[in-house]
């Protein structure tokens, strides 16, 4: 942008403000550091910024308006849905606006007969699932922070959570969006059915962080309550024997609706914090779901059982009641609060491998929880290779938080080496970006540019999220590239010489 | 099995170079579909860059190059007991993985079990420029970067020519079972829809010529059970196993009677719209598939026509087939998402090489 475009477009806050307020209840336009002080990071807090305005329109007319004026002076916009992600990609602009869909908050309809439902982006996710209930319905994909997540956010994320092996991520759980985009125009994307002709824009919006456009209504699709759903809760004598276990469910022809697993440090928390009768001195623990039928779920559960025991589980558990059921998982689904009674601090990771990898990327973590002296509890998607180290630490520590990120960072180093990703399913956002240079190369991450130019070609939707500028890959990679200079590392090669590393 | 992906840069090279368009074809199975465009266009074939790069079956995920027949991908996974759950038109066993992606093609289970773009995991794509880019991954889930490989789907081969795709798979059922009962189309779309609303293994759900279709799939006793209990709540009947398989396969390949000379001189619609929809224009010739969200309609109609109908209908039409395909086959967008998906095109494509014209006149 050249300087007499810039000046041409600087607009201070108090016009800007002063411009919402014109067509926004002037409550909802929020100028002050200390009201906006809630809004300053997501759920990864290491990233804070305060935005410049807080704006929390309640019509999607205003949120056109918004995009209008926004577009007009080239000013940031960042929107925001419940705030829960995990890699800071709705952290605030510090010279930009932070728009909050929280007012999208109504279920607009739900189709029992076509087994739809029409939401504002700001419903959270577990509320879809709570109102289709009565009509024997309900919505699949189930990020651990469902109780709060907004579905905006889920599109936004492609969120995920413990049921995708079975029923797929919330890309596949969407049939049509609509959004506004950066100069303010409402689009729809996909329609109530099921395939549309054409270029699939639907697709690239999941995932997209808020970089494309902001969505102001979703149709998901919901699924019938499956009849019966029981766990077998299996321990094992090592992370090996239960990542084997893990396979021969899948080469039985069995796909559970969830598996998950976790290793001992993360059973012992797991269970001090929920009491939920886990085998404490297993040293990996696995959660396997079957749903469906009744007749199908006692034919899988009776065999998933069977197989655990002959695989040489050191105990195999059968939920025998609803309760008994949810007790299993409420272990699971609260093991990060857990992992955070034990240490002041713990940071979150998301990396993905191929399965069969599981136990050489265990080994490696092991290795760099003993070279950065952090230690680490895991906790699986096993059924679908996505893994959450969680690094404990102490943030009062000075310089523990910088050494625990680049822990982090080695350890997605070592997903990428491993033929995985980055990450599965709570994005790059900031967090991340740093090893986008690891997992894409130039021309790559250039493509990306393109794709972002052809939606907002100032780039001011959710500027410097998710895509890192060329010049940062090249500084990153050449940093990698001198510590590897250093004997002993596996990953993080220049990765333009594809045989060098094994590219995703 | 043969990796020619340099022999295929140099061709999106020298064709860039020359801003001369070119056709991509994988087993040129598909050339009744998507508009006629008359051009003499430079054909890319991919039909020789074949081969699985990798499969284990234990991963539920395969790899393989983009000119790869279904017919052995089918192959591969039938000797490990699983299969292609997306299930795409294989044009007898000629289709290749690349054609089917670009046409989004999936058979009667999608609305459970998705379509190849949801079954999608990575892709490896030269685009305009001649750069071969890899995007996705061999992994369930990733979400780094823009999701590049699903939009692929159903593009048309407008951002560039596939070279190599991973996908997932699924375990073979246990049993497979199927039901039928003549019917109204209008009760037809009731039953199939409150059905679907059950936890049952239901794996199609279709009506065509007076009967609705049903089929189950999944452990044996599920499958066994509710056809037992539909059999005597809703007066179904039992469909012999090998004509059913039959059956299945003529609906999905169009060889069933309805779609005769829909490759031709008769005009094939397709409509995607919302499963519940009420019935419209009984008198004509409909078949519904997809519990009703996917509903085919043969004879002379205006696309303008239709789409109204469409659109009512909470979806979407197009000319899928037979008659003369130089019009819009679908309603233009609004033109704002015209002007998104030209700009995405040009991101990928500046010089306008890859099959201009085919999915829109004007992209």
């Amino acid at each position: 942008m050249n300087t007499a475009l810039t000046e041409q477009k600087t607009i201070n806050q108090a016009k800007l403000a002063a411009e919402f307020r014109q067509f926004i209840n002037p409550e909802y336009v929020i100028t002050d550091a200390e009201t906006q002080r809630v809004y300053e990071c997501d759920g990864l807090a290491a990233y804070c910024e305060l935005p410049m305005i807080t704006v929390l329109p309640e019509t999607i007319e205003q949120v056109q308006k918004v995009m209008r004026i926004c577009h007009q002076y080239a000013v940031p916009v960042v929107a925001r849905g419940a705030g829960t992600g995990l890699s800071a990609g709705a952290t605030p602009n510090d010279c930009g606006v932070l728009l909050s869909v929280a007012k999208f908050n109504q279920i607009l309809d739900i189709d029992t007969d076509a087994r739809l439902a029409r939401l504002q982006p700001g419903v959270r996710n577990l509320a879809v699932s709570e109102a289709a209930a009565e009509h024997g319905l309900y919505y699949a994909p189930d990020p651990s922070s469902q109780i709060a997540c907004s579905i905006g956010g889920n599109v936004a994320e492609n969120a995920g959570g413990v049921h995708c092996l079975k029923y797929g991520l919330t890309v596949h759980n969407i049939v049509k969006v609509q959004m506004v985009t950066v100069d303010g125009e409402l689009i729809e994307l996909g329609n109530e059915g099921l395939d549309s002709y054409g270029m699939d824009l639907l697709a690239l919006i999941h995932g997209s962080e808020g970089l494309l456009g902001v969505v102001t209504e979703v149709t998901v699709r919901l699924l019938p309550t499956p009849e019966k759903a029981q766990v077998v809760l299996a321990g094992f004598d090592s992370v090996t024997t239960a990542g084997d276990a893990v396979a021969k469910v899948i080469e039985e022809g069995i796909i559970p609706g969830g598996l998950e697993m976790m290793d001992s440090f993360a059973i012992k928390a797991a269970d001090d914090f929920a009491k939920a009768g886990y085998p404490r001195e297993a040293k990996a623990l696995l959660l396997c779901e079957i749903d469906g039928t009744i007749e199908e779920v006692d034919q899988y559960i009776e065999q998933v059982a069977t197989l655990f025991k002959k695989l040489g589980a050191t105990s195999v558990q059968i939920s025998q009641s609803e309760e008994q059921r949810m007790l299993f998982w409420k272990g699971r689904k609260s093991a990060f609060p857990a992992v955070g009674r034990i240490s002041p601090d713990y940071y979150c990771m998301d990396g993905t491998i191929p399965r069969g990898e599981l136990s050489n990327i265990l080994t490696e973590i092991n290795r760099l929880s003993e070279e950065y002296g952090l230690r680490v509890a895991n906790v699986f998607h096993a059924g679908d290779g996505n893994l959450h180290p969680l690094i404990l630490f102490d943030s009062s520590v000075p310089g523990e938080f910088e050494k625990t990120e680049e822990f982090g960072g080695r350890i997605l180093e070592a997903c990428v080496a491993a033929g995985g990703c980055i990450t599965g399913e709570h994005g790059v956002g900031l967090e991340k970006i740093r090893q986008m240079a690891v997992q894409f190369n130039d021309e790559e991450i250039s493509q990306f540019h393109a794709i972002k130019h052809s939606f907002d070609a100032e780039g001011t939707l959710n500027p410097g999220k998710a895509i890192p500028t060329l010049k940062r890959c090249q500084e990153y990679r050449s940093i990698r590239a001198q510590e590897q200079a250093k004997p002993s590392q596996s990953c993080g090669h220049d990765h333009s010489h594809e045989e060098e590393v094994k590219h995703v | 099995m043969s990796d020619i992906s340099q022999q295929l840069i140099d061709q999106v090279n020298s064709a860039s170079a020359a801003k001369t368009p070119v056709s991509i074809q994988g087993g040129g199975t598909k050339l009744s579909l998507g508009r006629a465009t008359d051009l003499t266009e430079t054909v890319i074939s991919t039909k020789e860059h074949t081969g699985i790069v990798d499969y284990k079956p234990v991963e539920l995920i395969m790899t393989a190059r983009a000119g790869t027949s279904l017919a052995e991908i089918d192959a591969e996974l039938n000797a490990n007991g699983q299969m292609l759950a997306c299930d795409p038109r294989r044009f007898g066993g000629n289709a290749t993985l690349g054609g089917s992606l670009a046409t989004n093609q999936s058979g009667h289970a999608r609305p459970w079990f998705g379509s190849l773009r949801d079954h999608v995991l990575g892709t490896r794509l030269i685009n305009g420029q001649g750069q071969h880019l890899r995007f996705g991954g061999q992994v369930m889930k990733n979400v780094a970067g823009y999701d590049v490989s699903r939009l692929q789907a159903g593009a048309m081969g407008a951002f560039g020519v596939m070279t190599e795709i991973s996908f997932k798979v699924l375990p073979k059922p246990e049993e497979t079972l199927s039901l039928c009962l003549e019917t109204s189309p209008q009760e037809a779309l009731a039953l199939m829809n409150k059905l679907a609303g059950t936890s049952k293994p239901i794996t199609a759900a279709s009506w065509v010529d007076g009967y609705v279709y049903l089929r189950l799939e999944g452990a044996s006793k599920a499958v066994r059970a509710t056809a037992k209990q539909w059999r005597s709540k809703y007066g179904l009947t039992t469909f012999a196993e090998k004509k059913a398989s039959v059956f299945w396969q003529a609906l999905r390949e169009h060889e069933h009677d309805f779609f005769a000379g829909t490759e031709d001189e008769k005009m094939l619609w397709k409509f995607s719209v919302n499963a519940a929809a009420n019935h419209i224009s009984p008198d004509a010739a409909w078949a519904f598939n997809w519990c009703g969200s996917q509903r085919w309609l043969v004879g002379d109609f205006s696309l303008e026509e239709l789409a109204g109908h469409a659109k009512s209908m909470g979806g979407d039409v197009q000319h899928y087939s037979g008659g003369d395909r130089h019009q819009e086959l679908s309603l233009p967008h609004n033109v704002v998402v015209q002007q998104l998906m030209q700009n995405l095109k040009k991101s990928f494509d500046p010089e306008n090489i890859f099959n201009p014209g085919r999915l829109y006149s004007w992209l």
